[in-house]
């Protein structure tokens, strides 16, 4: 009896394992990542000869609830037409009956590797901006994410940020009236209370508890609270530090109101202005402001300079 | 608060502080009222000039060079009026220029360019 080497053997499991594409128009990469409900394949479509990124559920028993959720989750990001939160390219079944949705496969680095690359803290709060945008514009329709995190976040390599993962979204009636007319497919949130979605060091304290019907956006202002904590590391700022206190909030009511009034804070922070979530005292504000304007208060001090020395040497 | 204006209170101030350097100077201690009057009208003319020019330029290096210039010959005319002191007058003159020059380039707002 011959045996399988290890190489071998994980080859087959791995062949075993790869979801079978051969009634679709793409063509098995790679794997490029796992989760709960689904995993993520790296795949060529054969049409446009082009490289995308292919979800499938993870188990072959489907049942209408999975089936519902895959679908609409595809329909949530397709709906979600931003700059910020990658597209949905296509939807469709598998030979197996699994569902699948393809999106743009987005060639760079995850939040957490890019902070890790040493960028500046001006570069990191750049980027932590138009993530808050891309979660105001989903808010604004009614899509709360949930699972806002380092790892759910791409920096694209033309630097543009996108927001990925929205499996465990939570969407507003209106929104889910949209996107889907089946009733099937309609199961309110299809999250029953009790139940804790997201990512423990990330999750705000209601969603912690499970308590599903009190989360709403500033849910998500917690999380990308906690992803800003991330972002700043041992780089904080007295007014930095304050707008992830406030973000981070215990209660939802002391928590900036929207991903969009926490952007705007970071802003202010970024233009050397005060920021609502920090007061400052005398001696911080006139700091602030001589930090901002370096170059004329040195220019203003070399004409005092020049005085001085003009009154000495007339008196000389 | 707009470009010239910015030009006008910074002029001013850095004007009237030029002029009261002059109790330093026992020989026109007499004149400083007159001199800090003088010296305020002065940066005042050239902020309005380096105002308006940072309303119509935005280049931070001709800005700058516009201010030196304004301020040095302004400077210099007071100096010949004085007959001389021509670089306690000139020197300080530009350098308020060069100040003048930079912060209207930099500060204030410029009116948006109107849809055509």
């Amino acid at each position: 009896m011959k045996w399988l080497s290890d190489d071998k053997l994980n080859r087959l499991r791995m062949i075993v394992s790869e979801p079978d594409f051969s009634s679709t128009k793409y063509t098995f990469q790679k794997e490029l990542g796992r989760g709960g409900m689904g995993t993520v394949y790296l795949c060529e479509d054969r049409e446009l000869n082009r490289l995308v990124a292919v979800k499938v559920l993870n188990t072959p028993d489907i049942t209408d609830d999975l089936r519902g959720r895959m679908i609409r989750e595809a329909q949530i990001i397709a709906g979600l037409e931003h700059p910020g939160i990658v597209p949905v390219h296509d939807v469709g079944t598998l030979s197996d009956g699994r569902i699948f949705y393809a999106m743009k496969f987005v060639r760079g680095l995850r939040l957490d590797e890019y902070a890790a690359q040493g960028a500046s803290l001006r570069d990191r709060l750049r980027k932590f901006q138009a993530v808050c945008d891309a979660v105001a514009f989903a808010h604004a329709h009614g899509v709360i994410h949930r699972d806002l995190k380092p790892q759910n976040i791409m920096i694209g390599s033309f630097g543009e940020v996108l927001v990925l993962d929205w499996g465990v979204a939570k969407t507003q009636s209106s929104f889910q009236q949209s996107i889907s007319t089946n009733p099937r497919q309609s199961v309110a949130n299809q999250t029953e209370d009790g139940t804790v979605i997201g990512t423990r060091d990330y999750m705000s304290p209601e969603q912690a508890r499970g308590e599903i019907d009190r989360i709403d956006q500033r849910a998500d202002v917690f999380s990308l609270g906690a992803v800003l904590r991330f972002l700043l590391a041992d780089k904080a700022t007295k007014p930095a530090k304050a707008i992830c206190l406030k973000a981070m909030g215990e209660a939802p009511e002391s928590r900036y109101t929207s991903a969009t009034e926490l952007s705007a804070d970071i802003g202010r922070l970024l233009d050397a202005e005060p920021v609502l979530a920090y007061r400052e005292n005398a001696v911080e504000r006139v700091s602030r402001w001589v930090g901002k304007n370096r170059f004329l208060v040195l220019l203003v001090l070399a004409y005092l300079l020049m005085r001085i020395f003009l009154i000495f040497t007339s008196r000389t | 608060m707009s470009k010239p204006l910015i030009g006008v209170i910074l002029g001013a101030v850095l004007g009237a502080i030029d002029g009261l350097t002059a109790w330093f100077t026992p020989a026109v201690r007499d004149q400083l009222g007159g001199i800090v009057v003088g010296s305020t009208i002065k940066g005042i003319i050239a902020g309005i000039a380096i105002g308006f020019f940072a309303k119509k330029f935005h280049s931070l290096p001709i800005g700058i060079l516009f201010g030196v210039i304004v301020g040095a010959i302004l400077a210099f005319l007071v100096a010949l009026m004085q007959g001389g002191y021509y670089l306690e007058i000139v020197l300080p003159g530009t350098l308020v220029g060069l100040i003048v020059g930079f912060a209207t380039q930099k500060y204030g707002t410029s009116p948006s360019p109107a849809n055509s």
